[in-house]
């Protein structure tokens, strides 16, 4: 029931006074419940679970992550560490 | 897909191990408390390729496995009446109660119907005035905003035939029963970036305090696992306990407000049992008094039900993160995801469900 992926909004409508909308989920669209996520905007990513979306993906943060990780391999081969030759248990 | 596929590149992923190799010098227990975690880290493989002082223990964070029996039994019971549609997700239907599960009250003729939302369950209410419309409201944090949500607009919209069977259980009771129980080994958590979605981190930082213990909040893709268990293992090294977020695209300090203010206004905190692990003080929500109407457990005086559960099941030691699916000596034979003796073989969140689909069978 935990559905772990992002979501595209793809458009807003109503239904039943709630705030509703279609979500592209890696080719599959379905429905989910715009309601706690009122600032959303159409081509922003979501996370929805059991119809309903909870938070809006913060596309800096995300950058962000790359960045840190980006980062750790600049700093590996700085310190002159070969990663890819570590041993690696069978 | 974006924000997906960045997240699952086996370069950067592999640069992540490879510094958890670096920084790891001693043997550290690390629980995820989070089914999805469960099932990417076995799916992935990653167990197999941290370094062998890392252990990784499966957390209680599936809501199919923790769902009492009883509650199950209850369902099935107000599933059989007549006059009931009962709606569920999916995963609920295959739960094995005392006798049966949901699926035979099907067959036997029994109205129960799968949804992906509490909404259609609203939905299924509006048409068929003439028949109770029960939704089985299970989950932990991340499904609490929907179900609160699902009864604050049959209010609204004054349908009387709807009500909901509700098992909440919350994340943090969890955590400590966990950690305070003399037979814990669990020295770092990964914390369930969902569940920290709807409800923020701060209720973490006294956990971590007290148990000393460094809490990591992450997601679900392989980098995201592995770069929680990087910080968890940093964090372990230097002798440090603090509560990091390394989920913050998805995840606020604060969690989503309007989530919890609808939640507090449905639902109120009270004591939860867990399937296999017992009752846990303050672990889950209730329906408050206001909205007493739609607690389909007052609705339908459902009574005692006397429950046993499967002698040979050994999931409530597995939910503690005491033993591994393989020590189950049912596992693989007896029971399998076609014929699940206990509940953690039925949901793919399921630690026995997901060794077995990824075959670690004969892994020891
Ligand atoms: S393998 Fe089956 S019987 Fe054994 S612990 Fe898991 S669910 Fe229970």
């Amino acid at each position: 029931m935990c559905l772990a992926i992002p979501g595209k909004l793809l458009e807003v409508f109503e239904e039943n006074g709630l705030k509703m909308g279609n979500i592209d989920f890696a080719g599959s669209v379905s429905k989910a419940c715009l309601e706690y996520v009122p600032e959303i905007e159409i081509g922003q990513y979501t996370i929805v679970h059991a119809g309903f979306a909870l938070s809006v993906l913060n596309e800096e943060e995300a950058k962000n992550s790359f960045d840190a990780w980006d980062d750790l391999i600049d700093r590996a081969n700085a310190e002159g560490i070969e990663m890819d030759k570590l041993e690696r248990p069978d | 897909m974006k924000y997906l596929d960045e997240f699952r590149d086996p370069v950067v992923a592999k640069k992540i191990l490879d510094e958890i190799h670096v920084v790891t010098t001693q043997p550290w227990v690390i629980m995820e408390i989070c089914g999805g975690q469960t099932h990417s880290i076995i799916r992935n493989g990653i167990d197999q390729v941290l370094p062998k002082e890392i252990e990784l223990v499966h957390g209680p964070g599936c809501p199919v496995c923790v769902t009492p029996l009883e509650i199950i039994d209850r369902a099935i019971e107000i599933a059989g009446r007549p006059d009931v549609i009962f709606t569920s997700f999916g995963d609920m239907l295959r739960v094995p109660g005392s006798h049966k599960d949901l699926f035979m009250v099907r067959s036997e003729g029994g109205d129960v119907r799968t949804v992906f939302s509490p909404l259609e369950s609203l939905k299924i209410a509006r048409e068929n005035p003439d028949k109770e419309v029960v939704f089985f409201a299970v989950g932990f944090e991340t499904t609490a905003p929907g179900n609160a949500m699902a009864i604050a607009q049959a209010a609204k919209e004054g349908l009387t035939n709807f009500s909901e069977l509700v098992s909440h259980v919350l994340v943090p009771p969890a955590m400590e029963a966990l950690l305070s129980s003399p037979s814990n080994r669990v020295q770092g958590y990964l914390a369930a970036g969902h569940v920290c979605t709807v409800m923020g981190w701060d209720e973490y930082d006294p956990i971590a305090k007290k148990y000393e213990v460094p809490i990591v909040i992450t997601g679900f893709e392989p980098m995201d696992v592995l770069d929680g268990i990087l910080h968890t293992v940093k964090q372990l090294e230097a002798g440090t306990y603090k509560v990091e977020n390394r989920y913050a695209r998805i995840v606020e300090q604060g969690g989503n407000q309007a989530a919890q203010a609808l939640i507090k206004d449905v639902f109120e905190i009270a004591n939860r049992k867990w399937r296999g692990i017992g009752e846990i003080p303050a672990s889950g929500f209730k329906i408050r008094k206001k909205y007493a109407s739609y607690d389909a457990e007052l609705k339908f005086s459902v009574g005692d039900i006397r429950t046993e559960e499967p002698e040979a099941c050994i999931s409530g030691v597995i939910l503690q993160g005491l033993k591994k699916p393989h020590d189950c000596p049912a596992f693989g034979k007896e029971c399998t995801p076609q014929n699940p003796l206990g509940a953690t073989m039925v949901s793919s969140e399921g630690a026995c469900a997901a060794y077995y689909k990824y075959q670690r069978i004969l892994d020891k």
